[in-house]
C-alpha cells in the first residue's frame, strides 16, 4: 500500500513536469514577439535588445524554460501585461472562487446522482429510469454556456428570482456563502456546473448498481431473507469506491471546464480570468492560470487514486 | 503411426447443415442498425442538418451578414424574418443555416485529423509496446493532465482566434483520447494468435499492421471517434463563444450565442436559438454513435 | 505403434537436404527467461525460467509428443521454435542447417519449413477476414500471386475436409470449433511446411471432433510427408499420435523416450504420477487419492536440486541438493529412454538407484493391468 502511494507520487512528478512544458510552450506558440507587445513602437533597437537580455529571451529555448521553471517554483508566475500586477496573486484569488462553487456543484451532483441512479437501477424501465436516460443524453450533449444562458433567461429574466450575474455588491472580498443575499448569486452557476457531472454520474451509478444487483452474492443475501433496504445499502456500499473516484475526476473537469459558465455569469473565478486574458491577449496571465488549474487537476487525480487505494481492498498494488 | 483408417478423408459432419447466407461483418452491423429506430431517426436528422448546411447559400432567404439597424431584434414568427433578427438586424434563419456550416466543419474535420494522427500513434504504441509505447503514451498522459476544455482554451488562447487555429486546437485536444483507445485495441489484437500466425508466415510488420491489425482496430476506434464529433462541436462553439473562433461578421452558432447574450432581456427566445441548434446537433451525433457502438458490438 | 526407427520417409522428398538420417530439427540448449519487474524503478527483481536449457531432436517423419502440466513452458518452447519470441540462448538446426546464422537457413526459410497450429481456435483466425483469405495470406506474403494463392487456399480447404465452395467465404464466427481447427491446419499447410508444431491443437475440441481432427492429421502426415511436434496435456491423445514423447516439468525436460517405453515403464516419478492421474475406464482401477498433490512450484524460484523434489514421493537428501542430469539427448539413440532422476542413475546417492548392471525398476505398471 505505502509502496503504491510512493510509486504513484513519484509518477506524478514527470506528469507535472510535462504540464509545465506545455504551459511554457503556450508562450512560444503565441504569435508575435513578447517584447514588442511590451514597449512603444518607437523604442530604439538597442533598448529592445537590452530588454530581451534582461528577460533572458536571447537565451536558447531550453535555457529559457529552466529559467522560467525556476521562477515558477519560487511562486513567481510573471507579471500581467494588462495591469502590471503579479499573476500569482491574481490567479490564487480567482482560484478560491472557482474551487468553492466547483466543490459545491460536484457534491450536489454526487448526492443527487446516487439517489437518481439507484432508483433508476431498481425500477428499470420505469419513469425515473427513462428520465435518467434522457437526462444523461441531455447532460453530455448540452453546451454548458447555453444552459447558463437559458437559466438566466428563465430565473433572472422571466421569474426574476435570482440575480443574473456577478457576485453581489461586495464582490469576492465580503462574499459569505452562508448568507442568502450573497449565496443567491452562486445558485445559478452551481446548477449550470452541476448538470453535466450529474448526468454522467447518474448513468454510471445506474449501471454499477444494476450490475451488482445481478451478482450472485446479492441473490444469496435475498435468499437469506435480507430486507430490500439492506440489500440496497449493500449495493451502494459496494459502488462507493468507484463513485468517489468519479467524484474526484468530475471535480477536476469542473475546475477546468468552468471557464464558459463563469464567463456567462461573470463569476470572478479562474474562468473569468482566462476570458479576460484571452480578450486582452495577456499571455502571462493565461499561462499562469492554466498552470494552476492543470496542477490542481493533477493533484486532485493523485488524491483520488490514493483515497481509492485506501478504500478499495481489491486494489492490491505493489 | 498406424491405426488410421484408410479411405477418404474424414469430413466434418456439420457440413450437412443447409448453407446459410454468408453475411460479412458490416452486413451484420447494418442488420442490427436497421431495427434501431432512434439511431435511424438521428441519422436522418444529421443528414438533414448536413444538407441544410451544405445548401445554405441557396436555402437562406437573405444575406447572413447584412445588418439593418431598423430591423434589430425582431421576434420569432415575424412576417419577413421567420426566426427573427439579431442585435444587428441580421436575419436569424440565414445566419443559423450558414452558422451550421462552421459548426459541422468544426465537429467533423478535427475528429478526422485527430483519428488519423492519434490512431496512427496509438497503433504504433500498441503494436510495438516497450520503449516506443512508453514514449508515446507518457506524452499523451501529459495531455490527459488537462481537462479538455482547459486544454482547448489554453492552446486557442495562445494561438489566437481564427478558423485555422481553432481546427489545430481541437485536433490537438482530441488526439490523446483517440490515441489511448487505439493503443488499447491494438495491444489487445496484438496478443491474439492470428497475429503470431501471420508473423510465423514471414509477413512484414507493415503487412501485419495493414492486413490484420488495422481492420480489427478500425471499428472500435471509429466508434469512439464518432462519440467525439459532438464533443468537438461543443468545444468549438465554446471557443467561438469566448471569441476564439471565426471573426465577427461570419455566422457561427457559438459566436451568435455570445453576441445575443446581451439581448436576453429583449428577445430571450431568439437568443436561445443558436444554443438549441448546437444541442440538437450534438444530441443527434451522440445517439448515433451510441447506436453504432451497440450495433458494432458483434462477437465477430 | 510401429517401431520408431522406421519412421524415415519412404519416398525421397525434393526439399530434403541432409538425407534421411539427418534429424528434421535439432534444438540445442535453448533458454528463455522472462524478467519480472517491480519496485519504484521497474527494476528486474527476478526471472521466470520458462524454458531452461532444453535439448532434443525430431527425426524426419516422426511425431514427437511434448507433455506437461500447464505452465511448464510447453507453449513458450513452441513459440521459441517458431521464432515468435526471441530466445536468450541456444541454437536450432533445421535439416542440417543452423537457423538464423550466416551460413545456415534464413529466418524466412525456417518459416517456410516450420509452421504452427495454434491452440485457441477463436483467436487464431482473424475475425474480419473470410477464412479463404486467412489461408491465402501466407502464400501471398511469400510472393504467390493473389489468384494462385486463392486457388491454393481452396485446394487446402478441400484437403482438410471442408468444401471450399461452401466455406471459403465464411467468417470464423460462422464456423464450429472443429471447422476452425481444420482451417488453422489448412493455413499452416499453406506454406508447404515440412514440420508442423501442434500446440494443444485439439485440446479445446469435443472428444468426437477431436478424433476426426486427429485422423485428419494422421492422413495429412502420410500424404504430405510431414513431421509433427505435438504439444498437449492430454496423455491419451499423445499416446495415440506420438512416436516418441518428451516430458517437461518447470521448463526442463525430465524424461524422453519411445512412446511405449514411457507409457509402460515411466522412469521419472513425475511421469509416473502424470500417468496415474489419467482416469481409468475401469471403476475398480480408479485412483483413491490424487497421485500429484498441489500445484507446480513457482517457476520464479524453482526448488533447488531436482525441481520435482517438493512433490516427489521418493524424495531423499540428494534430490534437494543436486540436480539430476538427463543425459545427452542429442547424442542418444531415438530408441533410448532417458530420465532426469537420481533413482535411475547408478551411484547417484539415492537409495533406490540401481546397481550399475541392472535395469531400472518400473515405478508404475501402467499397461500391465
Amino acid at each position: 500500500m505505502w509502496m503504491y502511494a510512493l510509486r504513484r507520487l513519484i509518477l506524478t512528478i514527470p506528469i507535472l513536469l510535462g504540464v509545465t512544458i506545455i504551459c511554457f510552450a503556450l508562450v512560444q506558440i503565441a504569435p508575435g514577439d513578447p517584447i514588442t507587445s511590451l514597449v512603444r513602437p518607437d523604442t530604439p533597437p538597442e533598448q529592445i535588445a537590452m530588454l530581451r537580455a534582461y528577460y533572458g529571451l536571447d537565451q536558447p529555448v531550453v535555457v529559457q524554460y529552466f529559467m522560467w521553471l525556476w521562477r515558477v517554483l519560487q511562486g513567481n508566475f510573471g507579471t500581467s501585461i494588462a495591469n502590471n500586477a503579479p499573476v500569482a496573486a491574481e490567479v490564487m484569488r480567482a482560484f478560491a472562487n472557482t474551487i468553492v462553487i466547483a466543490l459545491i456543484s460536484v457534491v450536489l451532483a454526487f448526492i443527487v446522482s446516487l439517489i437518481l441512479g439507484t432508483i433508476a437501477a431498481l425500477r428499470q424501465g420505469g419513469i425515473v429510469d427513462r428520465l435518467v436516460t434522457a437526462l444523461a443524453v441531455f447532460g453530455i450533449s448540452v453546451p454548458t454556456f447555453w444552459l447558463a444562458v437559458v437559466l438566466v433567461i428563465f430565473f433572472a429574466v422571466n421569474l426574476n428570482w435570482l440575480p443574473a450575474t456577478g457576485m453581489g455588491s461586495g464582490g469576492s472580498d465580503t462574499f459569505n456563502y452562508f448568507d442568502w443575499n450573497d449565496f443567491k448569486f452562486a445558485v445559478m452557476p452551481i446548477i449550470a456546473l452541476a448538470l453535466p457531472p450529474l448526468a454522467i454520474m447518474t448513468r454510471t451509478t445506474r449501471a454499477s448498481i444494476s450490475e451488482i444487483l445481478n451478482q450472485d452474492f446479492i441473490q444469496t443475501l435475498r435468499a437469506k431473507g435480507l430486507s430490500e433496504f439492506a440489500i440496497i445499502t449493500h449495493a451502494i456500499r459496494n459502488i462507493m469506491p468507484s463513485a468517489v473516484a468519479m467524484l474526484g475526476l468530475q471535480l477536476g473537469y469542473l475546475i477546468g471546464g468552468s471557464v464558459l459558465v463563469e464567463t456567462v455569469f461573470t463569476w470572478p473565478g479562474t474562468g473569468a480570468l482566462l476570458n479576460k486574458a484571452i480578450l486582452t491577449r495577456d499571455i502571462p496571465l493565461l499561462q499562469g492560470t492554466i498552470l494552476v488549474l492543470a496542477g490542481a487537476f493533477v493533484l486532485i487525480n493523485l488524491v483520488v487514486d490514493l483515497a481509492q487505494s485506501l478504500v478499495d481492498p481489491r486494489i492490491k498494488r505493489t | 503411426m498406424t491405426d488410421i483408417p484408410a479411405g477418404s478423408f474424414p469430413t466434418d459432419k456439420t457440413q450437412a447443415a443447409p448453407a446459410t447466407k454468408v453475411r460479412g461483418y458490416w452486413g451484420s452491423v447494418w442488420n442490427r442498425l436497421r431495427y434501431d429506430y432512434v439511431t435511424l431517426f438521428c441519422l436522418g436528422l444529421i443528414t438533414v442538418i448536413v444538407l441544410l448546411a451544405v445548401f445554405a447559400p441557396w436555402l437562406s432567404p437573405m444575406d447572413p451578414e447584412r445588418s439593418s439597424m431598423a430591423n434589430r431584434l425582431r421576434p420569432i414568427g415575424h412576417a419577413k424574418f421567420t426566426l427573427g433578427t439579431d442585435e444587428q438586424g441580421r436575419d436569424m434563419l440565414s445566419r443559423l443555416l450558414w452558422g451550421g456550416r462552421v459548426s459541422l466543419l468544426m465537429g467533423i474535420v478535427p475528429v478526422i485529423f485527430a483519428t488519423l494522427i492519434g490512431g496512427t500513434f496509438g497503433i504504433i504504441a500498441g503494436y510495438y509496446g516497450g520503449k516506443v509505447n512508453m514514449v508515446i503514451m507518457r506524452t499523451m498522459d501529459v495531455f490527459f493532465a488537462f481537462p479538455s476544455v482547459l486544454l482547448a482554451v489554453a492552446i486557442a488562447g495562445s494561438l489566437g482566434g481564427g478558423i485555422g487555429n481553432q481546427m489545430i486546437t481541437l485536433t490537438v485536444v482530441l488526439i490523446p483520447p483517440i490515441c489511448r483507445v487505439a493503443e488499447t485495441a491494438t495491444a489487445q489484437v496484438r496478443s491474439l494468435d492470428f497475429v503470431d500466425a501471420a508473423r510465423a508466415s514471414g509477413a512484414s510488420t507493415y503487412s501485419i499492421l495493414t492486413n490484420h491489425v488495422l481492420i480489427n482496430v478500425l471499428s472500435p476506434v471509429l466508434v469512439y471517434s464518432s462519440t467525439l464529433v459532438s464533443i468537438s462541436i461543443i468545444l468549438a462553439s465554446g471557443l467561438s463563444f469566448l471569441g476564439l473562433g471565426v471573426s465577427p461578421p461570419t455566422a457561427d452558432w457559438g459566436l451568435m450565442l455570445s453576441t445575443l447574450r446581451q439581448s436576453i432581456y429583449v428577445q430571450p427566445l431568439v437568443a436561445a436559438l443558436p444554443g438549441l441548434c448546437i444541442l440538437v446537433t450534438s444530441i443527434a451525433f451522440n445517439l448515433v454513435s451510441d447506436g453504432l457502438r451497440q450495433a458494432m458490438d458483434v462477437k465477430a | 505403434m510401429t517401431d520408431v526407427i522406421e519412421t524415415a520417409p519412404t519416398s525421397p522428398d525434393p526439399r530434403d537436404r541432409g538425407g534421411p538420417a539427418q534429424p528434421m530439427l535439432i534444438v540445442e540448449n535453448i533458454k528463455k527467461y522472462f524478467p519480472i519487474r517491480a519496485g519504484l524503478l521497474n527494476k528486474k527483481v527476478a526471472e521466470v525460467k520458462a524454458v531452461d536449457d532444453i535439448s532434443f531432436y525430431v527425426l524426419k517423419g516422426e511425431t514427437l509428443g511434448i507433455v506437461g502440466e500447464s505452465g511448464c513452458g510447453k507453449s513458450t518452447l513452441a513459440r521459441l521454435l517458431m521464432y515468435l519470441i526471441e530466445k536468450d540462448e541456444g541454437h536450432l538446426v533445421l535439416d542440417g542447417d543452423p537457423v538464423g546464422e550466416k551460413t545456415g537457413t534464413s529466418l524466412d526459410g525456417l518459416r517456410r519449413s516450420l509452421q504452427m497450429v495454434f491452440q485457441d481456435s477463436y483467436s487464431s483466425l482473424n475475425p474480419r477476414l473470410p477464412i479463404e483469405a486467412s489461408i491465402a495470406y501466407g502464400p501471398k506474403v511469400q510472393g504467390t500471386r493473389e489468384k494462385a494463392a486463392k486457388e491454393q487456399a481452396r485446394a487446402l480447404l478441400e484437403k482438410v475436409g471442408l468444401k471450399a465452395e461452401r466455406f471459403g467465404q465464411r467468417y470464423p464466427h460462422e464456423l464450429s470449433g472443429g471447422q476452425k481447427q481444420r482451417v488453422n491446419i489448412a493455413r499452416a499447410l499453406a506454406l508447404d511446411p515440412r514440420l508442423l508444431i501442434l500446440d494443444e491443437a485439439v485440446s479445446a475440441l469435443d472428444k468426437s471432433v477431436e478424433a476426426q481432427v486427429l485422423n485428419l492429421l494422421g492422413d495429412l502426415k502420410e500424404q504430405l510427408n510431414l513431421t509433427y511436434i505435438f504439444i498437449s496435456h492430454d496423455l491419451h491423445v499423445v499416446k495415440y499420435i506420438s512416436d516418441r514423447v518428451l516430458v517437461m516439468y518447470l521448463g526442463q525436460v525430465v524424461e524422453i523416450g519411445p512412446v511405449d517405453d514411457i507409457y509402460s515403464n515411466p522412469m521419472h516419478p513425475y511421469t509416473a504420477a502424470l500417468l496415474a492421474c489419467q482416469l481409468s475406464m475401469d471403476p475398480d482401477e480408479r485412483v483413491e487419492s490424487a497421485p500429484l498433490a498441489g500445484d507446480p512450484p513457482n517457476p520464479v524460484n524453482p526448488p533447488s536440486g531436482c525441481r520435482f523434489h517438493t512433490r516427489c514421493p521418493y524424495v531423499e537428501d540428494v534430490c534437494m541438493s543436486k540436480m539430476p542430469s538427463l543425459g545427452d539427448t542429442l547424442r542418444a539413440d531415438p530408441g533410448e529412454h532417458l530420465a532426469a532422476c537420481h533413482m535411475v542413475h547408478a551411484g547417484s546417492g539415492h537409495s533406490k538407484a540401481p546397481n550399475p548392471d541392472s535395469r531400472p525398476l518400473p515405478l508404475w505398471q501402467g499397461e500391465t493391468r
